[in-house]
């Protein structure tokens, strides 16, 4: 098919995605607001005050990056596990399947979808931080990309996810026990410079470490983790787990039989 | 050129269930066929494949010259398919979902809503665009399915049961649009339940059991290998008081019978018979439809090959 008729396939998968959270909007953007604005008042405000300096910035400045980073994370998996399983389940996948749609087409149209509410969601915690704190903007070319590359790694992760799943407890189970986890102890609420050398090393087998402190460099100028080797990683990352389901779309896995 | 080639085609599910067992089936451009068979036959299987939804083990099949092993995309552009179960997303409206279906088939905006508002208007269903798919009643479902299968002006039309649970005026409505879309040049194979509806709709016809083709040939001459018709007759007298020699005949209630016609004998000694005895036939009627007589007896036929 010509790249005309894959664009606008592309722009149709898109549209349906953004149309679909955008409808379920109490469901998809407001929780993410509410949870991180008692992040804020809670972890940065009432807590943050009795911690004191962290890295040379205040608690509540610390900790900014790391809630938006995660709520991006959160956000952009949950949005293409659930439409995308969702769609297996109703069957309106099909309508995908019998068209001439391109299996990249496909997968281009689900993470745009799940990047596009990431984004947004990230803005929403932003603008909520704003109220809390004056951020500031070390590298903003830093900011986009990493921000960018971790919306569209998690929306793979999330179709990854989607795949497999054969219930709706499938699609629950890795942001339950791999995610949450991954992001807690990621580096959101502290720097693992504070943590004995073992763990610190422990630390650094966990990727969300890797983009929250790229992340938080981005806004502060300081990071536990070099920078360019973690923007590496992050591309490597997205790369193989593409090529991975899209390895798994032409096999069929999860969704012909 | 062929609307469908199908050549020694298998499906073996994971599962080991061998669904396929090498079929050959050949559609021309144009034709109303009817691919009739009982559940787990292989019908769906058989539709799965041409739409590409269930992968095949082995054997060819092109739609339209375009192989689907090397020309996928183009088979693709050549089907519309109207799938047993509602497959759409129930929360969309009907308006997004005709519309999503045309672009993922390259068809620009403007000219989708163009086309939904001429097949949504056509199935009756415009009024309905902006209402969620849930709202609907099964037949605007049906119906819904078969404008989405046309928005992007497929060359064949692939329907799996497309009157299933919907009511006969509506049913009959939906035949007249399928009569006319192919009187209008498009290839219809279609899948029922409803002997009735392939024998009145289809010039053609593939009966399909346990994974092979068992007939392929076209409707008028199938139904001319029927050689027995059952028909019923409502008399003026107490049934239990005639006589019938060289026919196969039973009560049914006090004044009904049944009676097996050899198609070389024809009914007039019935009446004959009927009228020394000084009654008359009140009404008379097909017991079933012929194709389904036709049908049973090829399937108990096929049930005694294998026992």
């Amino acid at each position: 098919m010509s790249a005309a008729v894959n664009y606008i396939a592309l722009k149709s998968i898109v549209r349906k995605e953004c149309t679909r959270f955008m409808r379920i909007w109490v469901q998809t953007l407001v929780p993410p607001a509410i949870t991180t604005t008692l992040y804020f008042v809670i972890f940065g405000g009432l807590i943050g005050s009795r911690v004191g300096q962290m890295g040379g910035f205040s608690y509540m400045d610390y900790i900014v990056p790391g809630l938006i980073m995660m709520s991006v994370i959160t956000s952009s998996y949950s949005n293409v596990a659930s439409s995308f399983f969702s769609a297996k389940f109703q069957r309106n996948i099909e309508e995908l399947l019998v068209a001439p749609v391109p299996n990249y087409i496909i997968i281009m149209g689900y993470v745009a979808g799940g990047v596009c509410r990431g984004l947004l969601v990230g803005s929403i915690v932003t603008l909520v931080a704003m109220v809390f704190t004056d951020l500031q903007f070390h590298h903003v070319g830093v900011l986009v990309l990493v921000i960018l590359l971790t919306a569209i790694l998690f929306a793979l992760g999330g179709m990854f996810n989607a795949l497999f799943a054969k219930t709706f407890d499938d699609v629950s189970i890795i942001p339950t026990f791999v995610l949450t986890p991954l992001t807690y102890l990621g580096g959101v609420f502290y720097s693992i410079a504070m943590l004995p050398e073992f763990w610190q090393w422990v630390s650094k087998l966990n990727p969300v470490v890797y983009m929250v402190n790229t992340f938080r460099y981005g806004f502060l100028g300081v990071s536990d983790i070099p920078v360019l080797p973690s923007v590496i990683m992050l591309l490597v990352m997205t790369v193989v787990l593409f090529l991975v389901i899209l390895n798994m779309l032409k096999r069929g896995v999860g969704i012909r039989s | 050129m062929n609307a469908i080639e199908i050549r020694g085609l298998t499906k073996t599910y994971s599962n080991g269930v061998e669904a396929l067992k090498g079929i050959d089936l050949t559609v021309q451009q144009g034709d109303f066929y009817a691919l009739l068979g009982p559940n787990g036959a292989g019908k769906s299987t058989t539709i799965g494949i041409l739409s590409s939804l269930v992968t095949k083990s082995s054997g060819s099949v092109s739609v339209f010259g375009h192989s689907i092993d090397n020309a996928l995309e183009q088979a693709k552009s050549c089907i519309g398919l109207v799938p047993q179960e509602f497959n759409f997303n129930q929360f969309e409206t009907l308006l997004q979902i005709v519309v999503n279906q045309a672009g993922y088939y390259g068809v620009p905006r403007k000219e989708a809503l163009q086309r939904a508002e001429k097949y949504l208007t056509q199935l009756e269903l415009w009024e309905k665009r902006n209402h969620r798919a849930r709202e609907l009643s099964g037949g605007m479902k049906r119906r819904l399915m078969i404008a989405r299968a046309l928005m992007h002006e497929p060359q064949m039309l692939i329907l799996d049961e497309p009157t299933a649970g919907v009511d006969i005026e509506i049913r009959r409505g939906m035949w007249d649009f399928l009569r006319e879309i192919n009187q209008q040049g498009k290839t219809i194979i279609l899948t029922t339940h409803y002997l009735e509806e392939a024998e009145l709709l289809c010039r053609n016809i593939g009966i399909i059991n346990k994974g092979q083709i068992v007939a392929n040939t076209s409707m008028k001459d199938l139904l001319a290998t029927l050689n027995v018709e059952t028909f019923v007759l409502d008399l003026s007298a107490a049934a239990d008081s005639i006589t019938l020699s060289g026919f196969d005949w039973r009560q049914v209630d006090g004044s009904s019978i049944e009676v097996d016609v050899a198609k070389e004998k024809g009914m007039n000694p019935v009446f004959a018979q009927l009228d020394e005895q000084g009654i008359q036939v009140l009404s008379m009627r097909n017991k079933a439809n012929r194709l389904e007589e036709l049908f049973v007896a090829m399937m108990d036929s096929a049930g005694e090959k294998t026992a």
